[in-house]
């Protein structure tokens, strides 16, 4: 909400000495640019202390579930189309708790984004 | 009174006009609600267009600037083209949200379908943009430079996974939080009830303490309602951005 209400701030006063707003402004975004972009992530811990544990504690678990829920589905369809019953639902499954473990060390910020 | 002290039972879907697949549910009616009172509130707040905001006015600036900012900070000024997107998508999710704890009211987010569909626009957005923008490059995404060859596959594979994990991990989150929170609400405040009718005066002034929870988990409600929807679009955020820059 802090940075809301200070470009707000800041735009509203446009009309009187523009250049002097325009300015700020670009050194906001400048700032904004060379501070790390990739750094906002962290910013969804930023509501409250215990509420922002049990946010993120909500965040990291959901993000492993889905990797496994989503490689347990990628499997079955892969059976469901080769017949290939049970090693598609077993290779998928491990790979997805891979893809599970990976997610939760990427939403804390410890591994890189994809394609980096 | 099963009805009443049933905690699953706000989460009923009636239909109200007509039947079967295409009926008009109460969840359609709260979905069209949203949409009525998001709209009515942009646009009678920013009818005025006062230099100095009133408070409705200042409001709609206040959502605007804040979307704008969390749009501007994950995926620079390229990822305002997809601002349209996100900030209905924040206005939907937190507008529903903020609906349904008004008492009697319906919650559209506690529904897996409805999270699930707004996460797959976010993910169908970034695999078409991607893909016409960037053509194949776009798939660079799944692969990470720098792996050697031979665990190339593996690798590639769980990125897949991984990629393929976001809508559900997006969807569940937000409808796991507003199930859970709106359970527990009903759960504390059926207490509180169930007291005072099985233990009379002693049971009514045992269920003081339930009601004061209730009060307590109705403010983190609030917050959670609020939070959520930022995590929504924080996410859908860095989402875009992947299809704005895959590999670098």
């Amino acid at each position: 909400m802090a940075q809301g209400s200070n470009h707000h701030s800041d735009q509203n006063d446009a009309p009187g000495d523009g250049d002097l707003a325009g300015r700020l402004e670009r050194l906001d975004r400048e700032i904004e640019k060379r501070g790390s972009p990739k750094s906002a992530g962290a910013d969804g811990r930023s509501g409250g202390d215990a509420s922002s544990g049990l946010a993120q504690a909500f965040r990291l678990s959901s993000e492993f579930v889905a990797g496994v829920v989503a490689g347990g589905i990628v499997g079955f369809l892969v059976d469901k189309l080769f017949g290939s019953s049970p090693w598609g639902l077993i290779v998928f499954l491990l790979l997805g708790f891979a893809a599970g473990v990976l997610n939760v060390l990427r939403s804390a910020g410890l591994v890189k984004g994809p394609g980096q | 009174m099963a009805g009443a002290l049933d905690p699953i039972h706000q989460f009923q879907i009636v239909p109200l006009i007509g039947e079967g697949a295409f009926a008009f549910t109460n969840s359609a009616a709260y979905m069209a609600l949203t949409v009525v009172l998001i709209t009515g509130f942009l646009m009678i707040g920013t009818s005025a267009r006062t230099l100095v905001p009133g408070r409705l006015q200042s409001l709609a600036e206040m959502s605007y600037e804040f979307v704008a900012g969390t749009v501007r900070q994950t995926s620079g000024d390229s990822g305002m083209k997809f601002f349209p997107l996100v900030f209905s998508l924040f206005m939907f999710v937190l507008f529903a949200n903020l609906i349904g704890l008004i008492p009697y009211t319906f919650t559209v987010t506690s529904h897996i379908i409805v999270t699930f569909a707004l996460s797959m626009v976010v993910m169908l957005t970034v695999v078409i943009y991607g893909f016409a923008k960037h053509g194949t490059h776009f798939l660079h995404l799944f692969v990470p430079s720098g792996v050697p060859g031979y665990i190339l596959p593996l690798v590639a594979a769980i990125e897949v996974i991984s990629f393929l994990s976001r809508p559900i991990s997006l969807s569940v989150r937000l409808f796991a939080n507003m199930l859970a929170g709106h359970i527990t609400l009903k759960v504390f405040a059926g207490f509180v009830t169930m007291l005072s009718a099985s233990l009379g005066g002693v049971g009514l002034a045992l269920g003081v303490l339930p009601l004061i929870l209730a009060i307590g988990i109705t403010a983190l409600e609030f917050l959670v309602a609020f939070l959520q929807a930022y995590v929504f679009t924080l996410l859908a955020c860095m989402y875009l951005n992947d299809a704005l820059h895959p590999g670098h």
